[in-house]
């Protein structure tokens, strides 16, 4: 039994009962890490000062109204927080600490949230399976030969093994989505805009998005309550009103119609998923939503799309780790040494391979060939898209095509570990929402059922997700 | 076909400002032609007249008030660059 188990609502009565205090809720945490970060590799960082903080917020605690008020929260390590370390999980980064927290951040302590530590993660979030990690590899716990995804694989790691309530990841191709498919949490990567990306360090910022990893949707619900909205910091930030995410839950699926693409279960999908993602669908049809096969041709060709596109725009976000302003420098002679060698010391071979084919992309004779024809790419798939959501209220589908993978073997080929994305890449392109929701084992190992909706309608993804989550069960914790 | 050389490997690391090995220039040369073959069956769809998108929302430029607002206190950004000197960043000799 965790404390962890009773979720926000219950646990935020509890606190203004003063049945459970602050200093209990971060003490589960350390207790957990203690126990178990050996085996799972989750975290990079931790926050020293939590327990003073919980210290201080004791008192607080009956009187506070948010219900995020004393909860500890994961954040993945390419998410800026003041004066503790932030990596990104490379060594160009290895010391560097910031100067000031991403909105998010900000957010989440105004509501009272307490930062456990920092996450572990692929390489400037650039992988599907944690290990271009520069530290350590993540363990999926529910089978430590197993990897737990990515690029977001310490964030859900550590919330299916209970050492934080939840935790914040980011999404650029599915790196929320596929590793809480592995690890059997919910994940949401929101609209592209919904949350803000000041302080998140970019990868592909037209792809990036912060979202939140938890036990529960409704969880979830209230994570992104706290950080969704505009702000001035972030260009990209959209100005829409933000509803009350929790209050879609608790609704039937009566009446509701579903788009499954073929393309999503076309071959290529393990048996197991499969065969867990047929029941998710009867579990979908028995609740009141009628759903029809159709297809979206255009997704076939997202990957490819994909790896230009996001590529392309980190060789130019990575030009700002020269070896001046951030982290680490190399020892050299000249100027021009000080870039090469810092980058070259400084990045992994994924980080070093994306950079490169961006570079390539974007370089003169081949950017209409491969970078602009992916912009258009891009463009059909958003035609199609909005095609389907005039006539569906979502797309469902399985997350990932197949269940958690070992260590090591998918390392050798980057085709391969690419494909694990193929499913979560076009939600990215196209700058929709989509979360994934625990749909059953699979041998052992958790299938992720993913739900697609149109721009800024997180709430009927909460609405979905949350009826089939009751319905099926939901969260299970891995015996560790 | 997208067949890139080891001489182009070479010069997109040059652009990229990255140092790399013999070794790396081998792999790096095998794995980017895979990738961008791969990549070339983007040439099956007609883009004709399809315009590119370059961002998932139709933005308009985003413009603040040009007013003066606190910025970072100096001894906090110093802590994220690795050699300051006088409040200042210190880098090799650019010129001789």
């Amino acid at each position: 039994m965790s404390l962890f188990d009773h979720g926000v609502a219950k646990l935020h009565t509890l606190l203004k009962e003063g049945e459970v205090t602050v200093t209990d809720l971060v003490k589960e945490s350390f207790d957990r890490i203690e126990a178990t970060d050996d085996k799972i590799g989750a975290f990079l960082t931790l926050n020293e000062d939590a327990f003073e903080q919980a210290k201080r917020m004791d008192e607080l605690a009956k009187t506070s109204d948010d219900p995020l008020f004393g909860m500890p929260i994961g954040v993945k390590d390419n998410i800026v927080t003041k004066g503790m370390r932030t990596t990104c999980a490379s060594t160009f980064l290895e010391n560097f600490v910031p100067a000031h927290d991403a909105t998010v951040v900000e957010r989440l302590h105004d509501a009272g949230a307490v930062t456990i530590g920092k996450l572990n993660m692929d390489e400037f979030a650039m992988g599907s399976s944690n290990e271009n990690s520069a530290f350590k590899p993540v363990r999926n716990p529910w089978d430590p030969t197993r990897v737990p995804g990515g690029s977001s694989g310490g964030s859900a790691a550590s919330v299916a093994a209970g050492q934080v309530l939840f935790s914040l990841g980011s999404d650029t191709g599915g790196s929320i989505r596929q590793p809480a498919a592995y690890c059997g949490v919910v994940g949401m990567k929101p609209t592209y805009g919904l949350v803000s990306r000041f302080g998140l360090v970019a990868f592909a910022s037209s792809l990036d998005q912060i979202g939140p990893l938890t036990r529960t949707v409704e969880d979830n619900a209230y994570l992104l309550n706290t950080i969704a909205g505009h702000c001035d910091m972030d260009s990209t930030s959209a100005e829409v009103e933000v509803p009350d995410y929790t209050a879609a839950l608790n609704q039937d699926l009566t009446g509701m119609k579903f788009a499954l693409p073929e393309e999503f279960m076309a071959e290529g999908v393990a048996p197991g998923v499969r065969e867990q993602i047929e029941k998710a669908i009867e579990t979908l049809k028995s609740l009141g939503a009628t759903i029809e096969t159709v297809s979206i041709p255009s997704v076939k060709y997202a990957l490819s799309a994909y790896y230009l596109l996001a590529s392309s725009e980190a060789s130019s976000n990575l030009a700002r780790f020269d070896g001046i302003r951030y982290g680490r420098r190399a020892e050299a002679d000249t100027l021009d040494e000080v870039f090469t060698y810092s980058r070259e010391q400084g990045f992994g071979d994924e980080v070093k391979r994306r950079i490169m084919l961006g570079t390539y992309a974007l370089s003169s004779g081949y950017y209409d060939a491969f970078y602009k024809k992916a912009q258009q790419v891009r463009t059909l798939m958003k035609q199609d898209f909005a095609k389907v959501f005039e006539e569906y209220d979502a797309i469902v589908g399985p997350t990932a095509p197949t269940t958690a993978f070992k260590l090591g073997e998918q390392l050798d080929d980057p085709l391969t570990m690419y494909a694990n994305d193929i499913m979560t890449i076009p939600v990215n392109l196209v700058g929709i929402p989509a979360i994934s929701v625990p749909a059953g084992l699979s041998e052992g190992l958790p299938v992720g059922l993913q739900i697609i909706g149109n721009y800024f309608d997180e709430s009927t993804l909460y609405r979905v997700a949350h009826a089939f989550e009751q319905a099926n069960g939901g969260f299970k914790m891995p015996q560790l | 076909m997208a067949r890139i050389t080891e001489a182009e490997v070479r010069h997109v690391a040059g652009l990229a400002r990255l140092a790399i090995t013999d070794e790396e220039v081998t792999h790096f040369t095998e794995q980017l032609t895979k990738i961008l073959e791969f990549a070339e069956q983007l040439d099956e769809l007609d883009t004709t007249g399809v315009e590119p998108t370059t961002h998932a929302l139709d933005l308009k430029n985003v413009l603040r008030k040009d007013e003066v607002r606190p910025s970072l206190p100096r001894e906090e950004v110093e802590r994220m660059a690795p050699d300051w000197e006088n409040g200042q960043v210190r880098v090799p000799a650019v010129f001789e």
